[in-house]
């Protein structure tokens, strides 16, 4: 993918979408990768009995889902400063989860150009579960 | 509901505000740095692949982002807890416990901070910010925010994460 440069960029713009759908041996996997076994995420009994519906996605794994948004979207050049999110809604497997960007704010100082964001996730209704904000560097042309 | 709840918080709780806890060893390996990104979908080589990152100027494979390390494991010690959901460990009359939301700052400018790479030996050292008493729609609830801070094997600064732990 072409790098994206600081020129390129308005505030207001909303930066290309990231689409995930976990499976539960997703979840597993990231069970193993993050070291959160909480069986919430992998062991329906379990999650029932907590009172859950059902299984439900690790609130990290769609923070992590918003660093690979910011990651691929800041591209070689780009680095990638502060990312986070509040877990406010549940997502569970096979469900889609849409990872979204829009840049907030663009400043430069002391030879590099900032780059502010609201990031999230929603889920197929619209609804935000994982509400933050990032801040990303991007390369300039001149 | 309109009768006041008792505070949670103890003297206990309000002394050990600010007071680093010890430090965890997290050691960042090439094959963890892989699992965790292969558990994201990650594509770019450079969490995959050695020579792809240095190709791109990294030292070696890159920690992907949210990634600092996996904690030392050894049999009978505490468990090892991943950083987000550590340090509960004062008695409150909550069983349900959620993570409320995580924060990650990195410092990846020499010559004061550093990318976190496969080889990397992190120190991470955990503060309770604060603690805080709501009235939410599960009922009454303590958020505890923790500050960890990840100092590499050269000293440098690399990164910062501020969680919260919601208990109710």
């Amino acid at each position: 993918m072409a790098q994206v440069h600081f020129e390129d960029i308005t505030e207001g713009d909303e930066i290309p979408q990231l689409k995930k759908n976990c499976s539960t041996q997703q979840l597993v996997q990231w069970a193993a990768g993050s070291g959160d076994f909480y069986q919430i995420h992998y062991d329906k009994d379990f999650a029932q009995r907590t009172g859950l519906k059902g299984l439900i996605v690790h609130g990290a794994l769609k923070n992590a889902f918003l660093g690979q948004l910011l990651h691929d979207w800041a591209g070689e050049q780009g680095q990638l400063r502060r990312f986070g999110c509040s877990y406010r809604g549940m997502d569970e497997p096979d469900q889609d989860i849409l990872c979204r960007g829009v840049v907030t704010k663009k400043y430069s100082e002391r030879g590099k150009h900032f780059v502010e964001l609201d990031i999230w996730t929603e889920k197929p209704d619209g609804k935000k579960t994982s509400p933050g904000t990032a801040l990303v560097t991007l390369p300039a042309r001149s | 509901m309109t009768q006041a709840q008792q505070s949670v918080i103890t003297d206990e709780m309000r002394a050990a505000v600010g007071v680093e806890g010890p430090a965890a060893v997290l050691e960042v390996e090439k094959t963890n740095c892989r699992m965790f990104a292969r558990a994201v979908g990650h594509a770019d080589p450079i969490f995959y692949d050695e020579a792809a990152a240095r190709a791109r100027g990294y030292r070696g494979i890159v920690a992907p982002p949210g990634f600092f390390g996996t904690p030392v494991f050894r049999p009978g010690g505490a468990a090892a807890v991943p950083g987000e959901m550590a340090g509960r460990g004062f008695s409150v009359p909550y069983k349900r416990v959620l993570n409320g939301g995580t924060d990650y700052e990195y410092f990846p400018d020499a010559p004061d901070g550093d990318v976190i790479c496969a080889g990397d030996t992190i120190t991470a050292r955990s503060k309770i910010a604060g603690f805080e008493e709501t009235e939410g729609s599960l009922g009454p609830m303590l958020i505890t925010t923790r500050e960890t801070t990840y100092t590499n094997q050269h000293g440098k600064l690399v990164a910062k994460m501020r969680g919260t732990v919601i208990q109710y």
